[in-house]
């Protein structure tokens, strides 16, 4: 496997998704490769920071907005 | 508040002092579970919610109310829109309880609603959309070129505000399209399956957006720590 084999596999073989032959090529690449070495490590990180990341604050108004449109529509036992 | 204001019957008593008790689920992999919104109570407040219980319901809404509007903010980037978005989310949620077979999480058939409401609006501003899911080109600079790690933990080098100001400009800069995918799979943890369901495109395609969205967003962040460390 090539560089840009590495580069089209990292999605998958970081999300486990390679067929074991695959995740041996690019294994082997990447010993041999520093690159690409690099890449996969950088992108595996990328995914860990963003996870359940809490990148936008709900303001208290836009939740009391939501509770009161809640409670005037469905306030009352539903049907 | 809410809470007080609102019509309760049917609630079992205790129901809501006990699930205040109950434990978060533990598991071997916190990374890829949602630490904040896997309670094994989820379950009994959707039954009681089912039946009738707006109390069981207005506390799934306090639950849940900030990572939605936190996702529908994530796809449509506008205040308004997500904020429509999250109402009419809540609303579709609560008129079709009866139909949740409550064969996935409650948060992940809501996160579901709530992608599409926020996904309708982003398609209504952006009615032209070029298609982005052609094959990925290589010849360009995805892999790095000078090789700099980013050491053991760049976590620990910034602030947590920083760092979260960092990682929101830098998904900002996506195209939409991959921000969507990026988002449902990697912020939301939706399966592969649910995502290409939620956006209506296929596995392949969802695959495809997250593969350029991950690489994209790297190679963002890595100009910026290297940015960071020349200051």
């Amino acid at each position: 496997m090539n560089c840009d084999g590495v580069v089209r596999s990292v999605s998958s073989y970081i999300d486990g998704e390679l067929e074991a032959t695959m995740v041996q090529e690019v294994e082997l690449h990447l010993k041999e490769c520093r690159e690409c070495y690099v890449l996969v490590q950088q992108t595996r990180l990328t995914v860990h920071l963003y996870y359940d990341s809490d990148l936008v604050d709900c303001p208290q108004e836009v939740r009391s907005r939501l509770q009161e449109t809640l409670r005037r529509k469905i306030g009352k036992p539903r049907n | 508040m809410y809470c007080a204001t609102l019509t309760i019957r049917s609630i079992q008593p205790g129901l809501l002092a006990s699930l205040g008790r109950a434990p978060f689920l533990s598991t071997t992999n916190p990374h890829r579970l949602p630490s904040t919104v896997a309670r094994e109570d989820e379950h009994l407040l959707v039954a009681a919610a089912k039946s009738g219980d707006t109390s069981a319901f207005e506390e799934l809404v306090n639950r849940y109310d900030r990572k939605i509007f936190r996702l529908t903010m994530n796809i449509t980037r506008n205040r308004e829109d997500a904020e429509d978005a999250m109402q009419d989310a809540f609303m579709k949620a609560y008129s079709h309880l009866d139909r949740f077979q409550e064969e996935s999480r409650f948060y992940t058939w809501l996160v579901r609603i709530a992608a599409n409401e926020a996904l309708m609006r982003l398609r209504k501003r952006r009615p032209n959309q070029v298609s982005l899911d052609e094959p990925l080109e290589t010849g360009d600079d995805f892999i790095p070129q000078q090789i700099e790690d980013w050491g053991p933990n760049p976590e620990q080098r910034y602030a947590q505000t920083e760092m979260r100001d960092i990682l929101r400009s830098v998904i900002e800069e996506l195209p939409p399209d991959f921000r969507v995918v990026f988002v449902l799979r990697d912020v939301e943890g939706l399966s592969t399956e649910e995502t290409a369901e939620t956006v209506g495109i296929s596995e392949a395609a969802v695959k495809s957006r997250l593969l350029r969205a991950r690489l994209k967003l790297r190679q963002k962040l890595d100009r910026q720590f290297r940015q960071d460390r020349k200051n």
